[in-house]
């Protein structure tokens, strides 16, 4: 074993990233609004992706209010409901994750994780941010609309989605929301690019690839299959947009509405239906792969303990982001295909289980004798882990064609694809937010209100989707506003449905206290000084905190070793931070 | 889905050349000391703003590759009637290579610091891209003139949607090509900064200049037809 806090370093070498030159803002416009500040750009992303999702939060009470207590609440129409449903699992997705993750972690940990100045292109990085709330407000006044927004699913598969039948098919709806998707890829593209070439160019001296932090690792795969996935939807939004308003018959087969013939003949909804799903996979694993990699972070430090396995963690994260690519049609089992079709996705699909298990194992592992210290950051990525664990699981039955044909479109679905991708992501942002919420604003977030939001959140979350398997089980349709009184539904099943719904409302509460205290720690917070959990990456070793433009000081850091030097043997602390040479500071007493 | 698979297994191959040169294999919890201290970053020697727009064609690229494939999907559908190639396509086709070719001689006369043949270059790559277009323009217009209209068939929408996406590429290369040209006749002229620009511009060129040629021959049938033979060669 290499003495890991031992050894000189004689010769420096002359950077080889040239120093960038700073766009300096002059007023208060350029520094807080149109910054080219990337964690400005970061915080203004974050802000809005919150904002949004907290619509997308309310619109999911509405929801379980309709189904825990159908015909109580006379405003929710079918109609209404369908529209619910819709921009919940649209904001949700799209608006909020992807954004959130890319967006706002993305801009800032990536530029102060590789020892950045800032990101490749900071102008066409403020642009992405401000297309993106243009993209934002679109959807929004869709709510406004006559007809208000599409009703048509979050898939919008074609050709309900652009009939009159569905809410907002035949009026701006649908418009908006394609037209909506359509500027936040245009406005992701921009911040993408940003993202890939920081990481590829803007690393500083000694950075490797292999001593990126696995967060960085994370985003960077992330982002790259965003860039790759993004178009398959932008050129279904296109089409669709076209059928649409032109009344092309790209999608729309020959179809009878209220006895009249309609112009379109001879499309194939079908078609849709692929390219959308060749960006939707993409997009669990878009949204997934950040969490990877910002979890790993969160229990190596939270552990004292260097993170196990980081190669294979590597080499897991871009085979997941390879992998993904070749899942897709196994979101369309019931559409027809032809059987073999069906058996290769089954397969590709049960084989991306492998490097994910191999995460998970990972994590266990690295938490295995280590120093555990329970914070609310550990808390939540403890969190992620159980729930990634359980949604992953059920997601190899329905990854099975002849599992998934029978529960396909029922609840089951709902209950997985929330735990996987809905509460095991939110899980590790909030985990994120209270783990640099210090480095952010200079403040703790309170620990009080944060254990309060912890566990109502982590129990809440179980008291609404495990019910949810069983009532998905019994056969209870995903998609319907009301079930009626068919046989099989039991008086349990309506029991546990109105169970689900009050747990659903409580757990939303829970989050007006993160929020709240997401605002109130920044005057009233814990001093926090510059790295409070102790951490080795670089964002935790700038001069000031919360960083200031430019992130380091005059010079920029020198990356010595990798990120997860805890609990070194013989170290004089418990970390050594990845910008510290070895020799000084710790020599003392070793050798 | 097939012509999107292909293109990302181009990339990927692209991606995993590049990264099996990063050292994937290496033990960074070992590297300690003087010599491992400094390893190689491979951050490449390339100039970032031609790394992003690398990464940017390969997004267009990805773009382009998904109208295919959504093209191919479409079309073996059986209302698809296949609409004639107007001749004046082949004159655009010219005009577009011209405009390449232009933009290629200003970035060999930016090497060679040759002020005057920089600006001839970039004006007459410019002129020639905004014939193009006018050029897309008039075969849009004819052709609707003669009855194929955008709705009246798959084949023609998917004419009109990807020779549009195409042509709203070439306009958006115009305005970064109008920032260049502004460049090379300012007071702040800079000739390091220039040939960058001038490279950038010709290199998406290019780019857009292959693209035209696959969107021709998809648009043309050509690749059907190709594709149909490789299918009897497989079968």
């Amino acid at each position: 074993m290499v003495d890991a806090t031992h050894g000189a370093v004689d010769v420096i070498p002359p950077a080889e990233v040239p120093e960038v030159e700073l766009y300096h803002p002059h007023s208060w416009w350029t520094k807080y609004v149109f910054s080219q500040d990337a964690k400005v750009i970061a915080i203004q992303y974050s802000g809005t992706a919150i904002a949004i999702g907290m619509v997308a939060l309310v619109l999911s009470w509405l929801m379980r209010l309709q189904l825990g207590f159908p015909g109580t609440f006379d405003f929710i129409t079918p109609e209404a409901y369908y529209q619910f449903i819709t921009m919940h699992g649209m904001i949700m997705v799209i608006y909020l994750l992807t954004a959130l993750f890319l967006g706002g972690f993305g801009n800032y940990l990536i530029p102060l994780m590789v020892g950045a100045r800032d990101m490749a292109f900071p102008y066409v990085n403020m642009l992405s941010y401000w297309i993106y709330l243009v993209a934002v407000l679109v959807l929004v006044a869709s709510f406004f609309a006559p007809g208000g927004p599409t009703g048509a699913g979050w898939t919008l598969y074609p050709p309900q989605a652009i009939l009159g039948g569905t809410p907002g098919g035949q009026q701006a709806g649908i418009i908006l929301m394609l037209v909506s998707l359509i500027l936040f890829i245009i406005g992701f593209t921009m911040g993408g690019l940003n993202y890939v070439v920081t990481v590829l160019q803007g690393r500083t001296r000694g950075m490797t690839l292999m001593r990126l932090p696995l967060t960085v690792w994370g985003i960077f795969t992330a982002t790259v299959m965003a860039l790759l996935a993004f178009p398959a939807l932008f050129v279904a939004s296109v089409m669709m947009l076209f059928d649409r308003v032109l009344g092309t018959s790209f999608f729309m087969p020959a179809l009878v509405e209220m006895g009249e013939q309609l112009s379109y003949g001879g499309g194939s909804p079908i078609l849709f239906q692929h390219l959308f799903w060749f960006f939707g996979h993409p997009e669990v694993y878009i949204v997934a792969l950040p969490a990877f990699g910002i979890v790993s972070d969160l229990i190596s430090t939270h552990a004292r303990k260097n993170i196990f396995g980081y190669r294979m963690m590597v080499w897991a994260i871009i085979i997941i982001g390879a992998l993904s690519f070749i899942v897709w049609a196994h979101h369309m089992y019931v559409s027809g295909m032809h059987p073999y079709f069906g058996f290769f996705f089954a397969t590709t699909t049960l084989i991306i289980a492998v490097p994910t298990a191999i995460k998970v194992y990972n994590w266990v592992l690295t938490l295995w004798r280590g120093d555990i210290h329970l914070t609310l950051p550990m808390l939540f990525a403890l969190a992620f882990i159980v729930t990634f664990v359980n949604g992953g699981l059920t997601g190899l039955f329905l990854g099975n064609v002849v599992v998934d044909v029978p529960l396909s479109d029922t609840m089951f679905v709902v209950a997985h694809f929330h735990m996987v991708m809905g509460v095991a992501p939110i899980m590790v942002i909030f985990g994120a937010i209270y783990h640099w919420y210090p480095k952010i604003t200079g403040r703790m977030m309170n620990e009080a209100m944060g254990q309060f939001h912890f566990w109502i959140t982590f129990v809440g979350a179980y008291a609404i989707f495990f019910p949810m398997h069983y009532v998905g089980l019994v056969g209870v349709p995903r998609r319907y506003p009301e079930i009626g009184e068919p046989a099989f539904i039991t008086a349990p099943v309506e029991n546990l449905n109105a169970f689900i719904s009050v747990a659903a409302l409580v757990v939303g509460f829970a989050q007006l206290v993160f929020l709240f205290n997401l605002i109130w720690s920044i005057w009233y917070g814990r001093e926090a000084g510059g790295n409070p959990w102790r951490a080795t990456t670089l964002e935790w070793q700038t001069s000031e905190t919360p960083p200031p433009h430019g992130n380091f000081g005059k010079e920029l850091p020198i990356v010595y070793r990798w990120a997860y030097d805890y609990s070194v043997p013989g170290a004089k602390e418990d970390f050594i931070a990845q910008n510290d040479p070895g020799t000084g500071k710790t020599a003392t007493g070793l050798a | 889905m097939s012509v999107i698979l292909v293109f990302l297994l181009v990339i990927a191959g692209i991606a995993g050349w590049w990264l099996s040169h990063q050292g994937l294999m290496s033990k960074p919890w070992l590297e300690h000391g003087p010599a491992a201290a400094f390893p190689d970053t491979d951050v490449t020697g390339m100039p970032t703003a031609k790394v992003g727009l690398g990464v940017f064609l390969a997004v267009v690229g990805c773009l382009f590759a998904l109208f295919a494939s959504a093209y191919f999907m479409r079309m073996e559908l059986s209302d698809w009637q296949p609409l004639p190639i107007p001749p004046l396509l082949w004159l655009n086709t010219g005009v577009l290579v011209l405009s390449s070719v232009a933009l290629q001689c200003a970035v060999i006369a930016a090497h060679r610091g040759q002020i005057d043949m920089v600006r001839l270059g970039l004006v007459t790559g410019g002129l020639t891209a905004l014939a193009f277009l006018a050029g897309q323009l008039v075969v849009w217009r004819d052709l609707s003139a003669s009855g194929y209209f955008l709705e009246a068939n798959p084949a023609n929408s998917f004419f009109y949607m990807i020779t549009g996406m195409h042509g709203l590429h070439i306009l958006g290369g115009l305005v970064a090509l109008a920032r260049t040209i502004s460049g090379a006749w300012g007071r702040r002229y800079q000739p390091e900064r220039l040939r960058l620009s001038v490279e950038l511009c010709a290199m998406y060129w290019h780019f857009l200049l292959f693209v035209w040629f696959a969107v021709f021959v998809l648009l043309a049938g050509w690749a059907a037809d190709f594709i149909d033979i490789c299918r009897q060669l497989l079968t």
